[in-house]
């Protein structure tokens, strides 16, 4: 049995993936939103700037903000889903340019005001075929139990991924 | 309707994340919004195409959909969004102004509908469709 691979090896490999999949993106940066991973697990983040406001008089986060934060962080996950296997097995990233997934659609569910501070999401993929792939997601800010927002996205994979 | 006009017009300028997105006011009518948002390479998804993020559309489908609902003729003192369903046909040209225009269709007591299509140059060709589900917020 081969020995264990070093953490520090594991952990550059997994940064390195998912660098590769957000640092890509002018929008993701104009949001400003961030990923903090734990395994396989990502959590969107969204921090709190005065530019995410819609309703200044409430004060609320847009709704515009909120379905674009939605929407990277199930795009991202999909993406992050379809390659983690291939990049695990192969110890490295895949060559040439990273394809990310389309939106076919996309519905939002507004569940109570995005508050002025951080908003976090996570998403998980219901369904992933060769072609199209369903995904859900939920956002929170203050309690993971009271979501402010949820959405679910069809997708259309990029060719590189669709197998054979 | 001057006053709605105004009150529209303030509406978008004050609206921080729209202001943030470059989108500006084009027409607005009884229950109707056109909101144009220029192309900004800052808004791109895919840089290897440089097509804009879809988040971006959303956001500008939105506002447009916001805008139209407070200058309905039964429009409440202010809106949120309740629900937002878009479909995305293709990908707006790169460098192309996104422009959308809302209609608020239909409006209860308590609730607004409406539905809107953004499109870039070619306008017989639409990128997106949206339609939604908005709050009437009345005066007590």
């Amino acid at each position: 049995m081969n020995p264990p691979e070093p953490l520090h090896v594991i952990k550059q490999r997994r940064e390195g993936l998912l660098r590769a999949l957000v640092e890509g993106v002018p929008y993701i940066r104009f949001l400003g939103v961030e990923f903090d991973r734990r395994g396989d697990e990502l959590t969107a983040v969204l921090p709190f700037t005065d530019s995410l406001i819609g309703n200044p008089r409430l004060p609320a986060l847009h709704g515009g903000a909120t379905a674009a934060f939605l929407e990277i962080a199930a795009m991202m996950e999909l993406a992050w889903n379809s390659l983690w296997d291939g990049v695990e097995a192969d110890g490295a990233l895949p060559d040439g340019p990273l394809r990310l997934p389309k939106t076919i659609d996309f519905t939002v569910d507004y569940l109570r005001p995005g508050l002025p501070r951080d908003a976090y999401a996570r998403a998980r993929v219901n369904r992933s075929g060769r072609r199209y792939a369903s995904v859900h997601v939920e956002a929170w800010q203050d309690n993971r139990a009271r979501l402010f927002a949820q959405a679910t996205g069809h997708f259309l994979m990029p060719p590189a991924d669709r197998k054979p | 309707m001057p006053d709605t006009t105004a009150i529209a017009r303030r509406f978008i300028a004050a609206l921080p994340h729209s202001h943030a997105l470059g989108m500006r006011l084009e027409e607005i009518g009884l229950g109707c919004a056109t909101i144009a948002m220029p192309y900004d390479p800052a808004l791109v998804g895919d840089p290897a195409t440089g097509v804009i993020h879809g988040g971006a559309v959303s956001a500008l489908m939105d506002t447009a959909c916001g805008a139209a609902v407070m200058c309905h003729a039964q429009a409440g003192i202010s809106t949120a969004t309740l629900d937002l369903r878009i479909d995305y046909m293709r990908p707006a040209t790169p460098g192309q102004t996104i422009r959308t225009r809302a209609e608020c269709h239909h409006v209860t007591r308590s609730v607004a509908f409406v539905r809107a299509v953004a499109t870039d140059d070619d306008e017989s060709r639409p990128v997106a469709m949206a339609t939604g589900a908005f709050t009437v917020e009345r005066k007590e």
